[in-house]
């Protein structure tokens, strides 16, 4: 027995001088084997367990276990103890005792007994039907609209400290587990418009942007954890081969005659320019005129003095010889 | 500007309450979910091990592509997970043509990645191929025994840490008190090869023996597998020290009103308030009705029982 070791925390037993030097050879033998070993193992901590003290109930025997020895670790952290607010720390440093002080206590004004805050507390505002005039009182000002604005105030003021108390606990981290701080918007000064939020979708465009500076367009970059990938807003451009020979050829020519086709559909009832069609026949007609003019005139245009036609004379007058014929 | 933020409701706060971290910690919770791909054979593997940690678990049925813990950057989703789930254990299956049915056992610590172990399940029978007597079956929550066989669990490193995962994964809640009537199950692992573990659940018989220990039969009731060791990651010294920290040692609060003596044994001192026999309750004093409304209700009764005798009397 004293060769196992037990952990009766856990309700856990350890044979580690057993090893198996060969496997077993069948898996119903190594399945004999490791129950027969399991019953001596529980054995054992049955023997310890049962023998501890125990106390009846009816659904059975009752021991206490002890801490289990095994360590094992903890799922979160331990708890921060409450951090001290600035009036402890002060009352620390004075020596200021805290004394309780009774719940109900004796109201003058109505002449009970009442509670002390709250609902119908002592020297409540309802209850003060006269507030005795001073000497340094100004005039025209309302003491019940005084009494109510500094009550007010009071509040305020604790909310404020209130709240630099609990940022002085999350800055040490032992904010109570329902609290939370959060961040509104910056306080705003002047003529300043507020900013406006940057949402989630915005910052990965942005950090999108900035990727897309490098050689690779961002593609190779080292990724924070919880980074995704960044956005590709445009299609991705697709060239097909243009030389024959693989299927795929054809796809670029359907591509292309595609387009062309739909470019000349579109444009069909203009193929036939009739003005344009007009205005070159009118143009051709008054050549063949100008011409047939241009054959009487040749002799006589001869004589004037033409550089141009100076050169081709030669080719000019064999035409002219040829059309003469 | 800060703003004080705070659960409107008191049942969110209790909640929070309870996902706060504690000084004495109690069981953790298991998170069972899938990878990019599963095999049949997992499938049946994670629903056994979420049919064992029934009381205490909670399983995902939907792939999950970017859960890789053992990658860098693949560990984000699943620390989310943890904390949406307050789940400091998981069981992640995945399958692959590399790894076969693979099995990634974990454990966080801050919902943060503590460690992890991979093993390959192997001869895998399920709960419905055993045929045992029904009324053994062990009860859904019941404390388990565990019994750890072969000498690799204390000198291979990664069986020692397969080890320590598959007690904290399966031990439950520490408990103080233990209902001896209650134990009806035992983990047995065995270190085959260095490399090879046979795991198996069994029911405890307990039969009588003459003595106040019974002798210990045990009934093989499955799920039974061979876990094959592949990778495992240590966790971090810093970290491990940090997540071992164990509560101080409490400190006795002063037992009030009780007094022990030698002869008497235990003394105790009951405070009674002051019956009130003179008054009798009525249903208008009830403490739940409004402060208001039952003292208007009161000072009306006061005026006008008068009244109401007069009418009867008028009848």
């Amino acid at each position: 027995m004293a060769e196992y070791e037990i952990d009766l925390g856990n309700l856990m037993a350890f044979d580690p001088h057993r090893s198996f030097s060969s496997p077993p050879s069948s898996r119903e033998e190594l399945v004999k084997e490791s129950l027969e070993q399991g019953t001596k193992l529980v054995q054992a901590v049955a023997d310890t367990l049962f023998v501890l003290p125990s106390t009846e109930v009816p659904d059975g025997p009752i021991v206490t276990l002890p801490p289990p020895t095994t360590r094992l670790p903890r799922e979160k952290p331990l708890p921060k103890p409450k951090a001290p607010t600035r009036w402890e720390l002060f009352a620390k440093k004075k020596g200021i005792q805290k004394h309780k002080k009774d719940k109900v206590a004796f109201d003058e004004q109505t002449g009970t007994w009442k509670r002390r805050h709250g609902y119908d507390r002592v020297n409540d505002d309802k209850d003060v039907p006269i507030i005795e005039a001073k000497m340094n009182d100004e005039p025209g000002e309302d003491p019940f609209a005084k009494r109510r604005e500094e009550k007010k105030k009071r509040v305020d003021k604790q909310e404020k400290n209130r709240l630099h108390n609990l940022k002085q606990a999350a800055k040490s981290g032992a904010l109570p587990s329902h609290i939370q701080l959060a961040a509104t918007a910056l306080p705003i000064t002047g003529s300043q418009a507020a900013p406006k939020k940057v949402g989630k979708d915005e910052l990965q465009n942005v950090a999108g942007m900035a990727a897309s500076a490098t050689a690779s367009g961002g593609k190779f970059d080292k990724k924070l954890p919880g980074e995704k990938p960044t956005k590709h807003e445009k299609k991705y451009r697709k060239f097909l081969p243009a030389a024959e020979g693989s299927g795929m050829s054809s796809l670029e020519k359907q591509q292309t005659e595609k387009v062309l086709n739909k470019l000349i559909s579109k444009n069909s009832h203009e193929i036939l320019n009739v003005e344009k069609a007009v205005t070159m026949y009118n143009v051709t007609e008054e050549k063949k005129r100008r011409s047939q003019k241009g054959k009487s005139f040749s002799s006589s245009s001869k004589l004037k003095p033409n550089k141009k036609s100076f050169k081709k004379m030669p080719k000019k007058g064999s035409s002219n010889k040829g059309k003469s014929k | 500007m800060m703003r004080i933020k705070t659960p409107t409701k008191k049942r969110i706060k209790r909640e929070l309450d309870k996902r706060a971290p504690k000084l004495i910690e109690t069981g953790k919770k298991t998170l069972i979910l899938h990878g990019t791909k599963t095999s049949n054979v997992l499938n049946a593997v994670l629903a056994e091990i979420y049919h064992l940690k029934r009381d205490n678990a909670i399983k995902y049925t939907k792939k999950n592509d970017n859960v890789r813990p053992f990658e860098s950057g693949g560990e984000t989703s699943l620390e989310f997970f943890s904390l949406k789930t307050d789940c400091s254990l998981f069981v992640l299956g995945t399958h692959s043509k590399k790894r076969p049915n693979n099995l990634v056992l974990g454990r966080t610590y801050d919902h943060h990645l503590y460690d992890l172990v991979e093993v390959g399940v192997e001869n895998f029978k399920s709960t419905e191929s055993f045929s045992y007597d029904k009324k053994l079956a062990p009860h859904i929550g019941s404390k388990p025994l565990f019994a750890f066989i072969g000498e690799g669990f204390e000198s291979v490193e990664e069986l020692k840490h397969l080890k320590e995962v598959l007690l904290d994964l399966f031990r439950g809640e520490v408990v103080k008190n233990l209902n001896l009537a209650g134990i009806d199950r035992v983990y047995l692992c065995t270190a085959v090869s260095p490399t090879k573990v046979f795991f198996t659940q069994c029911a405890i018989r307990l039969k009588k023996s003459g003595t106040t220990v019974p002798r210990i039969e045990l009934v093989e009731v499955g799920p039974s597998m061979d876990f094959v060791v592949r990778r495992h990651r240590l966790p971090d010294e810093g970290v491990k020290k940090q997540a071992m920290k164990t509560a101080p040692e409490s400190t006795k609060k002063k037992e009030k009103n009780v007094k022990g003596d030698v002869i008497e044994g235990k003394v105790g001192k009951i405070y009674i308030p002051d019956q009130k026999v003179g008054s009798v309750p009525l249903p208008n004093t009830a403490k739940g009705v409004k402060r208001e409304r039952r003292e208007a209700k009161m000072n009306n009764e006061a005026h006008e029982p008068a009244e109401k005798k007069q009418k009867e009397d008028s009848d």
